[in-house]
């Protein structure tokens, strides 16, 4: 999923700061699973901005709404009969929700309330980490199911640097070396000869170095 | 008449079966030539060719071409470092081509250390290919006179190709297995880590030795002169991937007031002595870090002085 986190109130606050009628818009996608775009969040920070406005005597009236996804202009639709109320919208969903509003009410202020940080999952409960960068070509069969790609601060396809330390990567000690897995699985499995193969250079043509990515589906497609 | 690859000063001396030499010149902080000149003057005649880092620990120094360039102009025989961390193929393809238009013979390829060390840890990294993809990329560019993208070069870059290996690194066991994945890229020569666990080296040494890989490629022993307790107990903790046993710490503690760095530039003599008898073993590569000025006297100490002229 994509994991996100809010932003700070302040910042959100700072940012409607003009508005008088805001819109906080949630999502039932990844952000509701990861705790910060859901029913629950979008009714806590609605309360917040009231309650701070309130304080600073600059009411604001905020409306609550929550979308079976936003990366989908076929829910985007469901705001067409309450968004005339409001001056703004304040997206929690993902970085892509806030661009399907904005493009589809293109009179709209619209405003992230989170930042997106990754393609992950939950390694324990209110953990979360990276395991894909979207490079648009997976590799990771060869690599015992892990992607250096995502998970090596190098993008080392043909790792472990000098930097390993201890199963950490030198960047920082709350990183796993992803390369000292890779070999000690490969190594277990009895898979020497993949380990000593040389990766040639990826092509990022795949990733976002490519250009912004589109992707078309003829028999999917009108 | 021998064939080189380069036919750079390093070549010719390892080529000739000399125990070669090599040192280390950190580029300043800014565009003070002056200070590279003194530099080269310190190393001149004492080693055989002199590395120039780039952008050590993500720092933003003077580029290595460029310091390169002048310390050929000062006699030596420089080897240009390239890190993976700051340059896409286009750009280090362009580089490796314009080191060798002006006359630069040896390259080492690493993968640097990460930029979020140094003193711009905001920067965007690269990372487009790794130090592995570097040397095969170089080779290809020496050898089949072709780019990555399989386009003639006009006039391919010579080029002896370095790489850098790190024995003391986990996971261990698979540090040799990386040296000859390095080899098989189309590494001449490997310049290691700092050594200061000699323990550990041996050992290290041994496999490479039973699998033959020093029979494929010049390794030089890297060994760093202590100048300091301190500066010890910063190599153990501090830097990723080194190991400072702490017998080497108690002996520079135990030379007493004033006199650890006689006491670390007496152990670095000592490793060479040994290193010189080690099977496998063809040279070594002296990194006195902002100490350039005392290689003169380990050289000349470990029996390695004067440096053989090999036409």
């Amino acid at each position: 999923m994509i994991v996100a986190e809010q932003k700070p109130i302040n910042e959100i606050l700072d940012m409607i700061k003009d508005l008088k009628k805001v819109l906080v818009v949630g999502c039932k996608g990844c952000v509701t699973v990861c705790n910060v775009g859901g029913e629950k969040e979008v009714s806590i920070l609605a309360t917040s901005i009231r309650i701070a406005r309130k304080k600073q005597k600059k009411e604001v009236e905020v409306g609550e709404k929550v979308l079976e996804r936003q990366c989908d202009p076929e829910y985007i639709e469901e705001l067409k009969d309450i968004i005339d109320d409001y001056e703004g919208v304040i997206s929690l969903a993902c970085g892509v929700g806030p661009q399907f509003i904005a493009e589809r009410f293109p009179e709209k202020l619209v405003f992230p309330a989170v930042n997106t940080k990754f393609i992950g999952g939950a390694i324990e409960h209110g953990v979360w980490a990276e395991r894909c960068a979207g490079c648009g070509e997976c590799v990771i069969h060869y690599y015992g199911g892990m992607c250096p790609i995502a998970r090596c601060s190098k993008s080392l396809m043909n790792g472990p640097c000098g930097g390993s330390n201890h199963g950490k990567c030198e960047v920082s000690p709350e990183i796993d070396c992803i390369w000292d897995k890779i070999v000690r699985k490969l190594m277990a499995q009895g898979r020497l000869d993949d380990l000593l193969k040389i990766r040639p250079p990826k092509s990022w043509l795949t990733a976002r170095d490519g250009g912004p990515r589109k992707m078309v589906r003829e028999e999917l497609a009108k | 008449m021998t064939e080189y690859k380069s036919g750079s000063n390093l070549e010719k001396v390892l080529k000739a079966g000399h125990f070669a030499v090599t040192g280390e010149c950190g580029p300043p902080r800014g565009a003070n030539v002056e200070l590279v000149r003194k530099k080269a003057q310190y190393l001149k005649g004492y080693v055989d060719a002199v590395n120039v880092t780039d952008n050590q620990t993500a720092v933003v120094r003077l580029s290595s071409w460029a310091t390169c360039l002048i310390l050929k102009q000062e006699g030596l025989d420089p080897t240009f470092q390239m890190v993976c961390r700051d340059r896409n193929r286009l750009a280090m393809q362009s580089d490796i081509l314009g080191v060798a238009a002006h006359g630069i013979k040896n390259m080492l390829c690493l993968s640097g250390d990460h930029q979020t060390f140094g003193d711009h840890p905001e920067a965007k990294n690269v990372y487009d290919i790794d130090s592995i993809q570097l040397i095969s990329m170089v080779k290809k560019m020496r050898d089949e006179g072709k780019f990555l993208n399989g386009e003639p070069i006009d006039v391919p870059p010579k080029l002896f190709i370095g790489a850098a290996c790190n024995p003391f690194a986990e996971p261990y066991e698979f540090r040799v297995y990386r040296l000859a994945k390095k080899i098989n890229a189309g590494a001449d020569f490997i310049q290691t880590q700092c050594i200061f666990n000699m323990k550990r080296f041996r050992e290290f040494m041994k496999r490479v030795v039973d699998m033959g890989l020093h029979e494929r490629c010049y390794i030089l022993a890297g060994i760093t002169p202590l100048k300091s307790v301190g500066m010890a107990r910063y190599m153990a903790t501090k830097v990723p991937g080194m190991d400072v046993p702490e017998e080497i710490i108690k002996r520079l503690k135990g030379a007493g007031k004033g006199k650890a760095a006689e006491e670390g530039i007496k152990i670095a003599v000592e490793q060479i002595q040994e290193l010189k008898e080690m099977e496998g073993i063809a040279g070594i590569h002296l990194m006195a870090i902002e100490w350039e000025e005392r290689v003169p006297e380990i050289v000349k100490a470990a029996g390695l002085y004067p440096r053989p002229k090999v036409d």
